[in-house]
């Protein structure tokens, strides 16, 4: 993973609550066994319409998607986060995020930024009305910052997630360091668990 | 202060805990199946890694499965090439695989628990979101993404933050038409998608001592459609009753041992929990979704809900939107909306228990005219029990499809679709936008409801016919 300080650029607004995985990358994406070549599945179903907002020339170039609550619910696929970042968006903002979603994004260094509903609310409606506005999203400070209509907000991030983000870390290669204290823990299981040997 | 159920597992996994880190917590179980591990797999080979524990992890494939002609090859080329290469995986890294075909082969969900290897008090995982299933047994199991089947894979282990907890209460008893799967979406209309986001949920009350285990995995399997991190059930005798003599159960002396355990899986009396919901089960009548997230969820015997009458604009914008994708107008009542398909299986409903409910609704009766209807038993082991049991003809002579095991028509990877437009009645647990098929409409109940609504050509609940 990249190490991941700053992010700076435009935002698209997506105006929906419950923007579940399936939306994100419709299934018949996920019988690929590459880790890339997802962009073109990025809400495939909606691109259709031409009204869909990302087909939208305004917004081209943007790297920040906003959406309504809980957006990224359902399917645990990581495909709807490769399928984001190789879109070009580097962070999503909303108020509530489905858990497993959330979790696969820090993992691959697309950061979440969660905001009050009604801050959301009030983003989404300003990149409506002005499609370039420059969003800052600073990782080390947690907050985002959009110096042209004066706004200013800080997101949660647990620590360690924040820690990894902005020094790629490699979540196994940690684990790993902890080698003797895994082999200590298997030494104590049950006998009767199940295995396979 | 005492600990709640999943706070017990929890502690007793915790490799390594503290310096400001999630904690390390020990994973007991790993299901894997071809969909979310290619590029986990793949991940390996590029770090140089091995499996630490092949004999803690299985795989089976579902997802792609075709569930009719399967001694044919599979026709899609991509569906293919990803079945072939869980295969490689699985003999390249040492890990035990069920492949189509094979007696044990079925849905991942649905097989973990039948071959006994989903215990009480266990951790398990799987790249699956419905791995909730497994709480059913009070173990602790959730789903992951690719990057942490790699991690599993790679260490046995996952760093995991603390999580809420959460009782899910339903007192009293529930109304004679309704099952486990009216409960889950009852639960669903009251707390919406989010209601579960950042905790374990504990579902309690006489109501639920009172499913059998098949409904108890019905119930756990939806945990995630309310966000939930997990759901789970304290064990129980029914819980021992049914793992006694399967595949991997202990047996003898362990068999003694292990149940004196199990016996101490239980929220102690005076633990917390930092949510409540309680439900009435007299409340819970048949259910039905009618639009585009399963939380949008009213009685079977409603009427389809006005947007106009949500007080919260993001509701109704939500609602207005959803009765244009599902093409139904408000105000109208549910009964009186036609179907085209009517699909049962899926891990929420494809179990024997299943089964048997909704042959016995059908049972002498036929189809109703020009309708589509699958069976999709979950499993190889449900398939051959039902067959024994005489079901598979209930539901020929009826009129239905009877299948081979597989996901299907819950999400649509393999030939098993519905068109733009088409409506169906589906036992499965996701009514997203094109999740049973490009442009389809899906209307989530119970094998009873769906049995009925087969007969009736309507959504109809048994008592309707
Ligand atoms: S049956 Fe449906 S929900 Fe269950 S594992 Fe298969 S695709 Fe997922």
């Amino acid at each position: 993973m990249e190490p991941v300080h700053i992010i700076q650029g435009t935002a698209v607004p997506l105006d929906r609550s419950d923007v579940d995985t399936d939306q994100i990358i419709p299934s018949d994406w996920l019988k690929r066994v590459e880790r890339t070549g997802f962009e073109k599945g990025l809400f495939s179903e909606w691109k259709d319409n031409p009204e869909f907002v990302l087909n939208d020339e305004a917004y081209s170039g943007a790297s920040i998607l906003i959406a309504g609550p809980n957006f990224g619910t359902g399917s645990s696929r990581e495909h709807a986060v490769w399928a984001i970042q190789q879109a070009g968006f580097k962070a999503v903002i909303s108020p509530r995020f489905g858990p497993i979603f959330k979790n696969n994004s820090t993992k691959n260094g697309l950061v979440p930024v969660e905001v009050e509903t009604e801050i959301g609310k009030r983003l989404l409606g300003e990149v409506e009305r002005q499609p370039l506005l420059e969003f800052v999203i600073d990782v080390e400070r947690a907050l985002v910052e959009i110096p042209e209509i004066d706004i200013e907000f800080s997101f949660p991030i647990d620590k360690s997630i924040q820690e990894r983000l902005l020094n790629g870390l490699d979540d196994i290669g940690i684990t790993l360091g902890d080698e003797t204290s895994i082999s200590e823990f298997e030494k104590t299981r049950l006998a009767w668990l199940p295995s396979q040997d | 202060m005492g600990k709640t159920l999943s706070q017990k597992i929890w502690d007793n996994h915790i490799v390594r805990s503290g310096s400001g880190e999630p904690d390390l917590l020990y994973i007991d179980l790993h299901l894997v199946h071809e969909v979310t591990s290619p590029q986990a797999f793949d991940g390996l080979r590029i770090s140089e890694r091995n499996v630490r524990r092949p004999d803690l992890t299985i795989s089976t494939e579902d997802h792609n499965v075709p569930t009719e002609n399967i001694d044919q090859p599979i026709e899609d080329a991509v569906s293919l090439k990803q079945i072939e290469t869980l295969r490689a995986n699985a003999k390249e890294f040492g890990i035990t695989h069920y492949p189509m075909g094979h007696p044990n082969q079925g849905i991942v969900h649905v097989i973990g628990p039948e071959l006994g290897l989903t215990q009480p008090g266990m951790t398990v995982v799987c790249g699956d979101s419905h791995t909730s299933t497994h709480g059913a047994f009070g173990a602790l199991a959730f789903g992951i993404g690719t990057s942490e089947v790699e991690h599993v894979l790679a260490t046995q282990t996952l760093p995991q933050p603390l999580q809420e907890t959460m009782a899910i209460t339903i007192k009293g008893e529930l109304p004679p038409e309704s099952s486990a799967k009216d409960v889950v979406l009852a639960v669903l209309g009251a707390v919406g998608t989010g209601g579960g986001i950042g905790a374990i949920a504990e579902f309690r009350g006489p109501v639920i001592e009172a499913l059998s285990m098949e409904g108890r995995m019905t119930v756990c399997n939806m945990s995630i459609e309310f966000g939930a991190k997990a759901g789970l059930i304290a064990p129980d005798e029914k819980t021992f009753q049914y793992l006694k003599g399967k595949a991997n159960s202990p047996t003898g002396e362990h068999w003694e041992n292990a149940v004196s355990e199990w016996k101490k899986l239980h929220t102690d009396p005076d633990a917390q929990f930092d949510r409540e919901i309680v439900l009435n089960g007299e409340d819970i009548v048949p259910q039905v979704t009618w639009g585009t997230n399963p939380g949008q969820v009213i009685p079977v015997q409603g009427t389809i809900p006005n947007p106009a009458n949500f007080e919260n604009l993001a509701e109704r914008e939500a609602a207005e939107r959803a009765l244009e994708y599902m093409g139904l107008e408000a105000d109208t009542p549910f009964t009186s909306v036609p179907v085209d398909t009517v699909f049962i299986g899926s891990c929420t409903n494809s179990r024997i228990e299943d089964l048997r409910s909704a042959a016995e609704v059908i049972k002498g009766r036929q189809v109703s005219a020009g309708i589509r209807t699958l069976v999709v038993p979950g499993s190889g082991v449900v398939k051959k029990q039902a067959e024994i049991e005489g079901l598979d003809q209930i539901f020929k002579n009826a009129g239905f499809d009877w299948r081979e095991p597989g996901c299907s028509m819950c999400l649509a990877m393999n030939p098993d679709k519905l068109s733009p437009r088409e409506r169906s009645a589906s036992t499965s647990n996701r009514n997203f936008e094109g999740r049973q098929g490009r442009g389809g409409r899906t209307h989530l109940v119970s094998p009873r409801v769906a049995a009925a609504t087969a007969i009736a050509g309507h959504f109809a609940t048994p008592e309707d016919l």
